[in-house]
């Protein structure tokens, strides 16, 4: 393989290198960040154009296959700069009016895509967890960007303290791989792992240790207990680039170790995969109906969004995992759209934060109501908003494997689900308002409401013409074997 | 541009007039709202004419414009299917829809709602376009759906009326009542052919013979039980007994969605949607008879009643059921060229009339009831002569167009030999003379004969509408009268030109599958000789001299006032209570229903659901999620134990559980 042919395959990771880099330096002493903005930026798409540019049905791989191009890795990619995009456009002036717009934060969340990239692209266990550390540190150093807010230093502090011990789970799993099949190559490890003669103990062990590993870089429940308390430590930007693109990075990693690599092992890890979903969606709706504050909520909602992802990946089939494409790309958009509009509706020094600060809304910023409305319903899966056709497909294939109990028991959360989604749209709607709305600021700039409206708009618009999007999904999902 | 844009293109601009109109109708100064829906109905309607003029030539245009979403193995798609019959019917639908569009600036003029009024008459046209142009029943059924709301929203227009609500509701309500039998139909014919696609299912059809659906213990042949069940879809949307109690009620809409709605189009949605299905219903002989004998039951009852109404558009609309009717017995003799026909002539002259009805009220300062009015010629010329032109074509006067399909229709059942077709001639051409007597007893009463206003008692109600005792009517502007004009053309002419092409070549025939043992609409075409023949011959015949007989009779009554006939007490009780439907509804159905309601509330709902399902759920789900918060404890060392925990319990999983 010659080194242009490597250099095209690798060259928007070479790229957003480069860029974070530079936009570190360039920061120490330049000190107008709008421009970062615009580097960023303008690197995202240059990242995206060369993306773009590799062909969508050919399995290229380079770096003696650590490294690979393939559909999922296009889909994917394509979606993480989007989704980055559109929270540095968030982000930017809740960071001005908190003196936190600096180039530091650029140059992180740089790595951080860098990460996810690269996890995205691995196939290979090393690459892997190089790709995992770097996302890892770039976004506990992000929770604890807002430095002189103790609830942010804690939060970033238990992240990583449990982060580490769930990388110490993953790598032991590696090493038990390596231990039974010699490689860590993924294919590799898959055509060795066709071998009767290994060990089922060793290889239970390592399988167990792998997806708990995966399960909470996902936040799936009973590997969740981090996610309330860093949604709500974090500063909001922070939160919702948390929320939102390393998920992309998760279900990578999940379907090229699991669905490429342990692909003999399906039976085993299905069941695995299952009983969380069940337990996530279950857990993460009914704990979210005591909650009081609205990160705090939306972090349970996430839980419950990777349950229903799990379901879908759980079966195994190309059409769940074609339904959990779709699904975390429409969970990402609503996401966004969700701590979108919590920016917007925070001022300085007062940041949204319990729901019944959003009381009176409907009545003081109608346009703002209705936005919210519509990204609740949507989080809550209600038609015609995409929310809706996102968890129909995923319940769709699980109906199609043939699992009715498990079907019925996500339409039974998402009803439960549906209950805390419906109480803040009534608090918004009907409830009389209360003083803090009263404070917030007409400050917000005209970027961030054009672009939430587009955002939101976007949830019901995709929700009637879904399947484009589906087809998508699906073409990528059937060229990832 | 290729012909699925210019298709597109059709449905999508009332859309965007409306959007536009809706949504910054009242930003914009008021000449927009209705400039921007007239100028793009007029574009929707050209191309209409486009689009018939390729059909004409024989391009039958059928494709899938994207997939709306896909379940299972089953495609959901958004595409058009263009032949004669849809061209025809896009074609009526925006000439009268633009015709309403002119009339309604001054109609509307002073009206708060005006731009909102534009807004939902473009609403409708789109909706009525894309459940004609559909290639399949999902998108039949919802364009069917939009048209019933756009009607829903235009009856309770006014909505601080109380009659106004009550009226959309009831409309709302007995919809419901044959979408629902639709939708079963639908749900029947997915289930069967696995598809939704016309082209499909009717290319399939013959395989439903002689299959038999199992319902209720008993089996039916399911072709009859389709069919059923998709006209009963089509007696609610055409209003046929006993699903027409909502269209004498829907007349508190404003007028010009009467005529467009309410006479030339959504009611007739059910006769094309019967004529769209032909290779199913053809089928069914049970299904067939069905329909004649409800059609001829409609076309023979609402007519008589029509002759007791003293509201200037509830006799118009009788009417308007009357001829439904006549459409529905077309069907049922298997002569679907022949209900397209009557309903394409209809749609102009019952227009026509609804607009001149309309221009009357404008000229009566909002007083509907035509015992106030009288002598109306002399004040309103034009829509005079506009309105006799009308009337003289609704009651089948040989050379103007209600004749040639009326005539055409009670041709038919004379040759047909369908179970019922007796009754159904009978009740056709006695409601020949029906009709001749509600229109011309309108027609005298309202624009000849004394000055009646200047008699009446003087009201101090303020909010009364009318003429004072020394006021007088005054003709409409151009708006109001230069569709008046343009609607009158066809009215006359129409049916002179195009009954050779629908009766004698095939314009709609390919477009509609007929049994060759139905025999009617082949005889007619046989005895066929030109239209000027047709109307000749028409002379000596009965439906003819009942017609004169009809006329007769309302001219002694109404214009000479020679009361030489009293009518009976009971009859007039029973026509004062329309014979009992709406009694029956209100006394008998709705209160079995309140109180069956009760029942499942108090003891259903509230015991069991309420209490025990629902709050008791809500109850438990609520305590777990107070335990389960308490999960959350800040600790460090106790997430940490949570996932180990966890871990093991995985591990024990495939250990214990022998998986390995």
């Amino acid at each position: 393989m010659t080194l242009s042919t490597l250099l095209t395959i690798a060259v928007p990771e070479i790229i957003i290198l480069i860029a974070a880099m530079s936009v570190l330096l360039l920061g120490v002493f330049y000190k107008n960040t709008t421009s970062l903005f615009g580097i960023t930026q303008l690197t995202l798409l240059i990242a995206a154009y060369f993306t773009a540019q590799l062909p969508i049905d050919v399995k290229l791989t380079a770096f003696n296959e650590m490294f690979i191009a393939d559909s999922l890795s296009m889909f994917l990619k394509l979606l993480s700069y989007f989704a980055l995009s559109l929270v540095l456009i968030y982000s930017r002036s809740f960071l001005q009016s908190r003196n936190l717009h600096n180039g530091e934060f650029y140059a992180l969340t740089l790595f951080a895509l860098l990460g996810i990239n690269l996890i995205i692209s691995s196939y290979h266990l090393l690459s892997i967890y190089m790709g995992l550390e770097l996302l890892s540190l770039s976004l506990y150093t992000l929770v604890a960007f807002d430095r002189n807010r103790p609830e942010a230093t804690e939060a970033a502090m238990k992240y990583f303290v449990l982060g580490a011990v769930a990388s110490g789970f993953l790598l032991y799993g590696f090493s038990m791989l390596y231990g039974i099949t010699g490689s860590l190559q993924i294919a590799e490890i898959s055509s060795r792992l066709s071998d009767t003669s290994i060990n089922p103990v060793v290889l239970s062990f390592a399988l167990v240790f792998v997806v708990v590993g995966i399960a909470f870089k996902f936040g799936a429940a009973p590997f969740q207990l981090w996610v309330p308390d860093v949604y709500q430590g974090s500063a909001t930007p922070i939160t919702m680039f948390i929320g939102s693109v390393p998920k992309f990075a998760s279900v990578a990693m999940l379907i090229r170790l699991l669905f490429q690599g342990l692909d003999h092992m399906v039976l085993d890890w299905q069941a695995m995969l299952l009983i969380m979903a069940i337990v996530s969606m279950l857990f993460g709706n009914i704990t979210a109906i005591a909650q009081t504050k609205i990160k705090r909520l939306l972090a349970y909602s996430a839980i419950s969004h990777v349950g229903f992802m799990f379901l879908g990946l759980a079966t195994g089939t190309i059409t769940g995992i074609a339904s959990a494409l779709m699904y975390i790309a429409v969970y990402v958009l609503m996401t966004l759209a969700s701590f979108g509009l919590i920016i917007h509706l925070s001022n300085q020094g007062k940041e949204l934060d319990q729901i019944t600060d959003l009381s009176g809304l409907g009545k003081q910023k109608p346009w703002c109501a209705f936005l919210l409305l519509l990204i609740f319903l949507s989080l809550a899966g209600i038609p015609p908003t995409i929310g809706f056709y996102a968890k129909f497909s995923i319940i769709q294939a699980t109906i199609q494997f043939g699992w009715i109990w498990p079907a019925v028991i996500a339409v039974m959360s998402a009803l439960i689900g549906i209950f805390y989604y419906l109480r803040i749209i009534k608090v918004a709607y009907f409830d009389e308002p209360g003083k803090n709305l009263n404070q917030v600021s007409k400050s917000s700039n005209n970027e961030l409401s054009v672009t939430l409206s587009i955002n939101t708009i976007s949830l019901l618009i995709i929700g009637l013409f879904p399947s484009s999007l589906m087809d998508i999904a699906t073409l990528t999902s059937a060229l990832i074997f | 541009m290729t012909l699925m844009k210019l298709y597109t293109l059709i449905p999508m601009m009332p859309l965007i007039a409306s959007i536009v109109i809706g949504l910054f109708g009242r930003q914009l100064p008021k000449v927009f709202s209705h400039l921007i829906p007239i100028v793009l109905v007029l574009g929707s309607f050209l191309l209409s004419l486009y689009a018939l003029y390729i059909s004409y030539h024989g391009y039958v245009f059928n494709e899938n414009l994207f997939r709306w979403m896909t379940v299972g193995q089953y495609d959901l798609n958004i595409g058009f299917m263009v032949d004669n019959l849809t061209a025809l019917m896009m074609s009526v639908v925006t000439f009268v829809s633009l015709m309403v569009h002119i009339y309604t600036i001054e109609y509307m003029e002073n009206d708060p709602g005006y731009s909102r009024f534009f807004s939902f008459i473009s609403l409708f046209t789109f909706a009525m376009l894309m459940l004609v142009m559909s290639n399949n029943f999902l998108q039949l059924f919802f364009g069917w759906e939009a048209v019933g709301l756009v009607s829903y929203l235009l009856i309770g227009f006014w909505y601080k009326k109380p009659t106004a609500i009550h009226a959309n509701m009831k409309a709302f309500l007995v919809n419901r009542v044959g979408d629902f039998g639709f939708l079963l139909g639908i749900a029947l014919i997915m289930f069967y052919f696995g598809t939704l696609d016309y082209k499909e299912v009717f290319s399939r059809v013959d395989t439903l013979a002689g299959q038999e659906f199992m319902l209720m213990g008993s089996s039916v042949s399911l072709v009859t039980l389709i069919s059923i069940l998709l006209f009963i879809g089509a007696m609610g949307k055409s209003a046929q007994v006993p699903l027409h109690v909502w269209l004498p009620d829907s007349m508190e809409g404003p007028t010009p969605i009467s005529a467009l709605i309410h006479a030339a189009t959504m009611v007739t949605a059910g006769i094309f949607l019967v004529t769209r299905v032909s290779p199913i219903v053809e089928l069914s002989n049970t299904a067939l008879s069905l329909i004649l004998i409800v059609g001829s039951i409609t076309a023979l009852f609402m007519g008589i009643l029509g002759i007791f109404q003293n509201d200037i558009k509830r006799v118009v609309a009788y009417s308007t059921l009357s001829q439904l009717g006549y459409m529905t017995i077309a069907l049922g003799v298997s002569s679907y060229s022949l209900a397209m026909f009557h309903l394409f002539t209809h749609a102009f002259f019952k227009a026509l009339l609804f607009l001149g009805a309309g221009s009357v009220i404008i000229g009566m300062h909002h007083d509907q009831n035509i015992m106030n009015m009288g002598n109306l010629k002399k004040y309103m010329p034009i829509t005079w002569i506009t309105f006799l032109l009308a009337t003289l074509a609704l009651v089948g006067m040989p050379f103007f167009s209600g004749f040639y399909s009326k005539e055409s229709i009670i041709e038919a059942v004379k040759y047909s030999e369908i179970v019922g077709s007796s009754f159904a001639y009978f009740a056709a051409v006695f409601g020949v003379f029906i009709t001749s007597l509600y229109s011309f007893r309108l027609y005298f009463i309202v624009f000849h004969g004394e000055e009646r206003w200047r008699n009446k008692p003087i009201s101090h109600n303020h909010h009364d509408h009318g003429l004072t005792t020394n006021q007088s009517p005054h003709e409409t502007t151009w708006v109001v009268i230069m569709p008046l004009i343009l609607l009158a053309i066809p009215s006359v002419l129409i049916g002179f030109f195009t009954i050779e092409p629908i009766i004698k070549s095939s314009f709609l025939l390919k477009d509609i599958f007929i049994l060759n043992s139905h025999l009617a609409l082949s005889q007619v075409t046989e005895h066929f000789h030109g239209p000027i023949n047709m109307a000749l011959h028409a002379l000596a015949t009965l439906p003819f001299w009942l017609m004169v007989l009809g006329f007769i009779v309302a001219y002694l009554l109404y214009y000479k006032n020679i009361n030489f006939i009293k009518t009976p007490k009971i009859l007039k009780k029973v026509m004062d209570h329309k014979y009992g439907f709406d009694n029956f509804n209100e006394y008998i159905l709705a209160p079995l229903t309140i109180r069956l309601g009760n029942v499942l509330w108090k003891y259903m709902d509230i015991k069991i659901i309420d209490n025990f399902f629902v709050n008791g759920s809500a109850k438990t789900i609520n305590l777990f999620s107070h335990i389960t918060k308490k999960i959350q404890t800040g600790f460090i060392s106790q997430y940490a134990f949570v996932m180990v925990i966890g871990l093991l319990l995985f591990i024990s999983y495939f250990i214990l559980g022998g998986k390995s």
